[in-house]
């Protein structure tokens, strides 16, 4: 006789009362293939546990966030954001449709080279550019972004050491209705330092202004406030043109669109509330076909978003290592992925399912990783099925930040495969070994362990 | 051993439990029913394990762990008789 399914037996005591006005929050439907690749298989092939990024998906969204932008405005630019994702393969995927690169280290800078970009194609960001970088940015005629005054006189410096003309465009931080307004990188627009710093670079007569740029926060809820900041740099264009005419090639609106992901403490998921890409674009170029600018004086507009493009292009699979009630009476499921691997824990309520069948009883569980730390711990509740060891899960959008931001702690990190537009899949990311790590250590004559050199009683 | 449920406890086939005692329902899943039908024939502990291993598809360490978790949960729940 064939025995039956296992699952385990489990009992919910139904309380009564007003029902929830949004119903049951149920994000744990079933995913047993992704791209029509079982699960399963991949784990197999690949181990557990596993970053897997779709090309399709990719190329997909950067259209769809192309298009939006495109169909309302008439000079579109993206460049991709290399902090978001930089392994190769995904850079230059967004490459082939056309981004530029967006840098914001020498080491960013010196990958995007050797990915093979066009250096006038990168944007140099970022508040830490030793004199070396700069003068290599300017010398391949790269587009650096100066982020404060003593950056700006470095290079007013350079320029007159090395003869040449860099080319040059300014952050400008500003109040834009959000909180927490970002004020930290380059100059702040209400209090006038970002017109100062456009009078110098204009006076100085040795930097090329190519561009103005501004970068207002991260996982901006609200499309208005990129209409607020498009105004406010469509001003200062306007105001180098009457004073100095000179005219602006491009205005860089920076990134921060949010993906479908859901922040911690959110009620609804992002999928439902999160503006999309149309909203954006509606609003950033709305605001600059009204503003002041001549139709004929209109700049490129560049976008560096980075987590919109490339997050719901990627998922960690994962396997049950474990489960356990706790004191409270709460389940516990030990996965075999941590937050050392998957930061954006911290963040977001990752939508997470189960990869095989199961029943219809659910339960909230806490899910933990296997990291010994207080701190690893994926979703403090989500509703899931019974779950047995070795059971596979699978965690959503997971494509921006945690591939640059990983930490190697206690374990090796793991292999990422992409599934590209065939089909086929493809390692993009070799699983780590220990002589990885080793390799970078040295160890002194007189630490080097001999069999002798410890003594057991 | 052998495990007692408390008294008057009404299961449906679909996996409904009402305790009339202190007037709380339960939902149970099918593998849970199961378990309480074979606790209602008085059986121990271990004999419960075998059926249950005998029937599905599971190792009888993993069928063993989660029966005495499945206890945990209904002694919690006040459907043991604790005189045992």
């Amino acid at each position: 006789m064939e025995k039956k399914q296992y699952e385990r037996p489990h009992i919910i005591k139904l309380n009564t009362g007003m029902p929830a006005k949004f119903g049951m929050m149920n994000d744990s439907f079933l995913m047993t293939h992704i791209e029509g690749i079982p699960v399963k298989d991949l784990i197999n092939e690949h181990g557990s546990p596993l970053f897997v990024i779709s090309e399709q998906v990719i190329r997909n969204t950067f259209r769809k966030a192309y298009k939006a932008f495109n169909t309302r405005y008439p000079k579109v630019q993206f460049a991709w954001s290399y902090k978001t994702n930089y392994l190769t393969a995904v850079s230059n995927i967004f490459h082939q449709e056309g981004a530029w690169a967006e840098v914001v280290s020498g080491f960013e800078y010196d990958k995007a080279i050797a990915n093979g970009i066009d250096p006038k194609k990168i944007i140099f960001n970022g508040p830490g550019k030793s004199e070396e970088e700069l003068i290599t940015a300017a010398n391949n005629g790269s587009l650096i972004h100066i982020d404060h005054p003593d950056e700006l006189y470095q290079l007013i410096n350079l320029a007159e050491a090395t003869l040449q003309k860099p080319k040059v465009a300014i952050r400008v931080n500003m109040d834009t209705g959000i909180y927490p307004m970002w004020d930290r990188f380059g100059f702040n627009y209400e209090n006038g330092q970002a017109w100062d710093a456009l009078n110098k670079i204009m006076n100085s007569g040795k930097l090329e202004l190519m561009g103005l740029h501004t970068h207002i926060g991260t996982f901006i809820m609200s499309a208005n406030a990129y209409g607020i900041a498009a105004a406010k740099l469509a001003e200062l264009t306007v105001g180098l043109y009457t004073k100095y005419n000179h005219t602006i090639k491009y205005l860089d609106l920076g990134g921060g669109f949010a993906s479908k992901n859901t922040l911690k403490g959110s009620y609804l998921p992002g999928s439902d509330t999160n503006p999309g890409f149309d909203d954006y674009a509606e609003a950033i170029s709305t605001a600059l076909l009204n503003s002041p600018i001549k139709p004929e004086n209109l700049p490129i507009l560049v976008l560096e978003t980075g987590r919109a493009l490339i997050d719901d292009a990627a998922w960690l699979i994962s396997s049950v290592i474990g489960n356990k009630r706790l004191p409270s009476g709460r389940r516990a499921t030990i996965i075999d992925a941590g937050v050392n691997i998957l930061f954006t824990s911290f963040w977001y309520q990752h939508q997470i399912t189960p990869a095989q069948g199961h029943s219809q009883y659910r339960e909230d569980t806490s899910l933990y990783g296997p990291l010994c730390m207080n701190i690893d711990c994926i979703r403090e509740s989500v509703n899931l099925p019974q779950l047995n060891k070795g059971d596979k899960l699978v965690i959503h959008n997971v494509g921006a930040y945690n591939i640059t931001q990983w930490m190697q702690f206690i374990t090796l990190r793991p292999r990422v495969v992409l599934i590209d537009k065939d089909s086929q899949i493809r390692i993009i990311r070799e699983r780590e070994k220990l002589d990885n790590i080793q390799m970078q250590e040295q160890v002194p004559e007189s630490l080097i362990l001999h069999s002798d050199s410890v003594v057991f009683p | 051993m052998t495990i007692k449920l408390s008294q008057n406890i009404a299961i449906s086939e679909t996996g409904f439990l009402f305790n009339p005692s202190t007037g709380e329902s339960f939902t149970i899943n099918a593998i849970g029913a199961h378990v309480i039908a074979l606790l209602k024939e008085d059986l121990s502990n271990d004999e419960i394990i075998k059926r249950m291993s005998e029937e599905y598809e599971a190792d009888v360490n993993e069928i063993s762990r989660d029966f005495e978790e499945f206890l945990d949960s209904l002694k919690n729940n006040n459907l043991i008789d604790e005189n045992e």
